[in-house]
Parts: C-alpha cells; sequence; structure tokens
C-alpha cells in the first residue's frame, strides 16, 4: 500500500492536489516547492515533466514546459532533484508527463527509479487504457507505482468500469473535454456527468481536474467527489516574484 | 496484406492508438467504422465518382522520354501533380470528407505543412459545404504565402501555429488541441499517414489508388504490371504509401522512399528520419521521430515544408526496420537542382518535395531494361518563390 492509499483511506473529502511543471520557474526548486506545498495544507501533488509536445494542454502549461525545458529540465535532472524529496516531504507524489521521454528513459526503468525515489503514481495522458493493459502494465504494478487513468464527460460507463478495474488509487475526471487551463463554469451538463459518476459509486476515490482555479471551483468539485486538483492557476503564480511567499495564501484561498 | 495493419492496430512494432481520453470516443468510433464505410458500395460509387469527374484521375503515367535516356532505364513519372488542387493530398481529403459526412460530423479540422493538405482540405470542405479550420504554422505561412490565401479563397478560416518550431508538427498540435475541445461534431482529417490507429490505415487506402492505377497503367504500356523500382519522397509518408501500396507483397519491386537531408543528414539542421531517428511516440502512434536522449522531439529541418517533420507513419517505419523499403535522403541543394533538371527537360515544375525523389535518380544505377516509377507528388507554383530566390531567376 503507497502513500496515496494511506491518504485516501484516511481522508475523504476535499482533498487538494497541485500540478506544477518541474524546472519552472528554474532548476532545482522542485523539493522547494513541494514542501511549501505540504506545509501550506495540500494532500498531495502532481509534478509534471516537460515535453516539446504538450497536445492536451493549454497555454500556460505549454509555457512553463518551454521555460522548464530551456532550463535544462529532463527526467534524470528531476530524478537527481528528487534524491531530496523524502527527507522533507511526506504527502503522496505523482508525475504527470507525455509518454515519450518514459519511452526514452525505458519504462521499466523509469518505474523502478521513481518508485526508489518516492513517487506514488504517475498521470500519463497520452498513454490511454488499451496500451498500457497491452504493453506495460506489469511494469508499474511490480513496482507499486499507481497508474491514474482519465476520465471525460463522453467517456462511456463500460469503459469506465474498466478503468475503475485497473485504477488501484484514484480516478481523474476531467471536468470537460478541454486542454488543460480553461475556465469552469458548473453547467447543468457538467453537474449531470458529476451526478452520473457519482451514482456508480466505484470502488475508486475520484479527483476532479481542468478547469479548478478557486475556491468556488473547487468547492463544486468537492461536492461530488473527493477532492480537485489545480494546475495552470498555480503554475501562473509560479511566475510571479516572490512565489514561494504566496504559496501559503494561495492554498488558503483555494480551501477557503 | 503482409505489411499491412494488424488487428490491433500495430505494423510491427509501430503504431497503436497513444491518444488522451478526450480523443478516445472520436477514434474509437472511427475504428469501428472507417472499414464498413470504405467497403460500402455507396461510399465506393461516390468517391470513385469525384476522383473521376472532379479530381482527373486517373493521373497519367508518363513516359519520360529525356529522363530515360539519361538515366539509362525506362522512367515513368505518376503525374498526381494534375490532380485537382495540384497534389496527391486530394485523395485522402477526399476520402475522409465523404467519411466524415458518413459520421454525422460538422465542422473538419486539418493541419498542413506546405499548405498542399489545406487546400486539399479546404477545396472538399468547399464542394461539401462544411465548416473548415486549417492549422498552419506560423514560418511555413511565411514560406507557402500562395497557399494561405487559395485556402481563405476557398473560405477556410487558417489560424497559426505559433509554438515550438511554428511548422508541421506545431500545426499537428495545435489541430489535436482543438479536436480534444470539439469531440463530438468535429472531424480531423489528418493529412499523412501518421497519428493514431487507424488514421495512418486509413489514409494509405485513400492514396493507393495511386498504385493501383500505376499497376494497370503499366501492364498497357510495357506489358508487365509490375515495375523494377518505384520511389516516392516521404514526410510524414502519403505519397509514398499510396505509391507503394499495391506493390507491397510483389517483393522483387524495389520501393525506395526519400527523406529530407536539408542541409546535410549530420549538420543539424536536417529532417531524414530514419537516419537521425530512434523509436518512440509522436502524435498518437509508435514509430521512428527525431528526438533528443531525453526523448523531446527535435525540431527538424527542411527547404521543403511538406517533408519538414520529425516522424514517419509507423506503417513506414515498419517497412524501414524490417527492410522492406529503402530509405534515402537528399538535401536542400540536391533537390532544388532536381527541381530545375526536370523543369528543363520534362517541361515539368515539381514541388520540391518531390524534387527529392527525383535527386534520388543521380545516385542510383539501372540497367537499359528497368522499369522506373517516380511518383510526381505536387507540382511546384507554390515553391516559385523558393526556386526564384534559389536560382536568382
Amino acid at each position: 500500500m503507497n502513500r496515496l492509499n494511506t491518504l485516501f483511506n484516511t481522508k475523504k473529502d476535499n482533498l487538494l492536489s497541485i500540478y506544477y511543471t518541474a524546472g519552472y520557474p528554474a532548476l532545482n526548486t522542485t523539493v522547494d516547492i513541494a514542501e511549501a506545498l505540504e506545509k501550506a495544507g495540500a494532500d498531495f501533488l502532481e509534478v509534471g515533466f516537460p515535453y516539446s509536445d504538450p497536445v492536451a494542454d493549454g497555454p500556460t502549461i505549454q509555457h512553463s514546459s518551454e521555460q522548464a525545458l530551456e532550463n535544462g529540465m529532463t527526467l534524470n535532472q528531476l530524478f537527481e532533484e528528487l534524491k531530496e524529496l523524502r527527507k522533507r516531504v511526506s504527502i503522496p507524489i505523482l508525475l504527470m508527463g507525455y509518454f515519450n521521454p518514459i519511452v526514452q528513459y525505458g519504462v521499466e526503468r523509469f518505474c523502478k527509479r521513481a518508485v526508489e525515489l518516492g513517487v506514488d503514481g504517475v498521470i500519463v495522458p497520452d498513454l490511454p487504457m488499451y496500451e498500457y493493459e497491452a504493453r506495460y502494465a506489469n511494469y508499474f504494478i511490480d513496482n507499486d507505482l499507481s497508474n491514474i487513468f482519465l476520465v471525460t464527460p463522453q467517456t462511456s460507463e463500460e469503459r469506465i468500469r474498466k478503468i475503475d478495474e485497473l485504477s488501484n488509487s484514484f480516478i481523474y475526471l476531467l471536468s470537460s473535454s478541454s486542454i488543460t487551463g480553461g475556465s469552469l463554469e458548473l453547467t447543468n451538463s457538467i453537474e449531470d456527468y458529476y451526478k452520473r459518476i457519482k451514482a456508480m459509486e466505484l470502488s475508486n476515490p475520484t479527483i476532479i481536474g481542468f478547469g479548478i482555479s478557486d475556491h468556488k471551483t473547487f468547492e463544486q468539485a468537492c461536492a461530488y467527489a473527493n477532492g480537485a486538483i489545480v494546475g495552470s492557476k498555480f503554475v501562473k503564480l509560479l511566475a510571479e516574484d516572490d512565489y514561494m511567499g504566496k504559496i501559503p495564501a494561495f492554498i488558503q484561498s483555494v480551501k477557503g | 496484406m503482409k505489411y499491412g495493419v494488424n488487428e490491433k492496430g500495430y505494423y510491427g512494432d509501430f503504431g497503436g492508438a497513444y491518444i488522451p481520453e478526450m480523443l478516445y470516443p472520436n477514434v474509437e468510433e472511427l475504428r469501428q467504422q472507417y472499414v464498413n464505410i470504405i467497403n460500402d458500395e455507396g461510399f465506393k460509387a461516390e468517391f470513385d465518382d469525384l476522383l473521376k469527374n472532379y479530381v482527373g484521375r486517373p493521373s497519367p503515367l508518363y513516359h519520360a522520354k529525356r529522363y530515360s535516356e539519361k538515366y539509362g532505364a525506362n522512367i515513368f513519372f505518376k503525374r498526381e501533380d494534375l490532380n485537382h488542387t495540384g497534389s496527391h493530398k486530394i485523395n485522402n481529403a477526399i476520402g475522409q470528407i465523404l467519411l466524415a459526412k458518413r459520421l454525422g460530423k460538422k465542422r473538419i479540422i486539418a493541419e498542413t505543412g506546405a499548405g498542399q493538405h489545406g487546400v486539399a482540405t479546404a477545396t472538399v470542405c468547399a464542394l461539401m459545404g462544411i465548416e473548415c479550420v486549417v492549422y498552419m504554422g506560423e514560418i511555413d505561412m511565411a514560406r507557402q504565402a500562395p497557399n494561405v490565401s487559395r485556402m481563405k479563397m476557398l473560405g477556410a478560416t487558417v489560424r497559426p501555429a505559433s509554438s515550438g518550431s511554428k511548422t508541421l508538427k506545431d500545426a499537428t498540435n495545435e489541430a489535436l488541441r482543438d479536436w480534444i475541445g470539439n469531440p463530438v461534431d468535429t472531424h480531423y482529417i489528418i493529412g499523412s499517414v501518421v497519428g493514431p490507429y487507424p488514421y495512418p490505415d486509413m489514409v494509405a487506402r485513400f492514396q493507393s489508388v495511386i498504385s493501383e492505377e500505376t499497376k494497370k497503367q503499366l501492364l498497357e504500356q510495357t506489358g508487365n504490371e509490375l515495375p523494377q523500382y518505384v520511389l516516392a519522397c516521404v514526410g510524414g509518408g502519403s505519397n509514398a504509401m499510396g505509391m507503394f501500396y499495391h506493390f507491397l507483397d510483389d517483393e522483387d519491386v524495389k520501393l525506395v522512399a526519400v527523406e529530407a537531408a536539408g542541409k546535410g543528414v549530420n549538420s543539424g539542421e536536417s529532417a531524414a528520419t530514419t537516419f537521425l531517428g530512434q523509436e518512440g511516440v509522436l502524435h498518437g502512434s509508435r514509430t521512428i521521430l527525431m528526438q533528443t536522449p531525453d526523448g523531446q522531439v527535435v525540431e527538424p529541418y527542411s527547404i521543403s515544408a511538406g517533408l519538414d517533420y520529425p516522424g514517419i507513419g509507423p506503417q513506414h517505419a515498419h517497412l524501414f526496420k524490417v527492410n522492406r523499403a529503402q530509405y534515402t535522403s537528399i538535401t536542400d541543394d540536391e533537390a532544388l537542382q532536381a527541381g530545375l533538371l526536370c523543369s528543363q527537360m520534362e517541361g515539368i515544375i515539381p514541388a520540391i518535395e518531390t524534387a527529392h525523389a527525383l535527386a534520388q535518380l543521380e545516385k542510383m544505377t539501372f540497367k537499359p531494361e528497368d522499369n522506373v516509377v517516380i511518383c510526381i507528388s505536387g507540382r511546384g507554383d507554390k515553391d516559385l518563390d523558393t526556386y526564384i530566390k534559389y536560382f536568382n531567376f
């Protein structure tokens, strides 16, 4: 049982996760930011490793990825920085990024190294369920590294059931079919989708992401799921002066 | 077909559908329906009718006599440049717009490099009265300005892709992002044999008319439907796949795919994917792509916007790996010289993409009785500015 399972067993509501891109705004900040987020009250974190062609991301995360790559961020660099992680941070950590850098690193080697450094799970948007199951699942299972699947309003019930079966920590619900960084209006159709998922009584907890940016959208999401993820809005904060000093107030403003 | 796609969407180690969940319903809908739709008699009749009466097919197979003399073999040009809109791209655009109509889609998006696929897509959207948005890299919009104007005149919206290298791969990223945000009413007409399964197979089938006709024409003109050599240029690889398709199982036919070496394979400014790439995942399929040791996609370079792509289609990756086709590369300079030669010896100004395939002739030796087919994938009107600057006309 990894830290994610422990977290979801002890806390069922209003879980707040924060996404940020490793290497942005500068190298060697990954663990500092993680530590500050834990102190400020985030429940778990998603650390993005940048990719040159992030097709599921909007302008904010595209920009942070480009900047991180220019700064010299690589998987090797990230793993170097994460050597400090478990000395200073105890909340669960997921890595989030696209599949090609993992293929180049070696999928099995990546899973092993991530777990050695204290990473609990990964989110790889362009590694869908079928390809995962057919070719790569064993590497994740053998290393007790959770692989998180996405669900959108268009995902069929049958497929959601299958995703629930393959998941072992939580399911990532996308608020809408969109790239990251959009704004979220809680329309009737989104509410119906949240209700539909809730009524399915899935065995895994659900966390809502994409379009969650403030207390209002966080609260709306938490009414239907176990928690929510803030990404682009936090990445924007990292562009500001003294962003480290502003982290506690940011987390407070989202949690309310 | 020995070299065709298997039921899981793979060509050997390559292919698959590495797509975010947001694209799954769209791609799954295509996967379930494309073979039935393409094989439907009504679809075939409409497709064939448009290819004949709108595109102007069959395109001629022209015995290039002066080229034959120069290179010491029987050189045939498969004249895709004579198609409506000036390249092979229209074959696939017609096929996919008919498919999109049957799927009930109301809006079309496309990516384009040289603009040939964008023009073809804008054309078929005008023909069918469907909204069309084309994504094009900012740099490509500048170097292929006439095609941008053509798309606009045809009623399409052209949106610049201003991220990354501002060329074809970035236009593809933007089109994918658009599709993620419009998952129900929009069909994405991918222009090459790239992308998640079933695109590589679907586009190859629509382009396979090139080799289907070539076989018949060769039989008429030479008494044998099989040539010794078939040549085509490769960016993503759609004209090459169409040109190779019906020859794949005829193992005696040597297939030659010509990549863009840019300023030289080892110059750091190149798009010669099989020489510089490794296996990985790009735009939804497992294939060979140019990348850093960290798995970041390398920005390619070629003077030809249509070959300026860091990957190749998964079926090409497979043909390369199992040695069914030979992959070579031609530099900017070699291609431009070949474009000039073809203009002045055969009276045909080829697209710079096509000129890469023509330049390959210089590097080959033939027997006098060899029959050699080259796909003249597009005409050079769009490239006149580049030719003019290079040769100081």
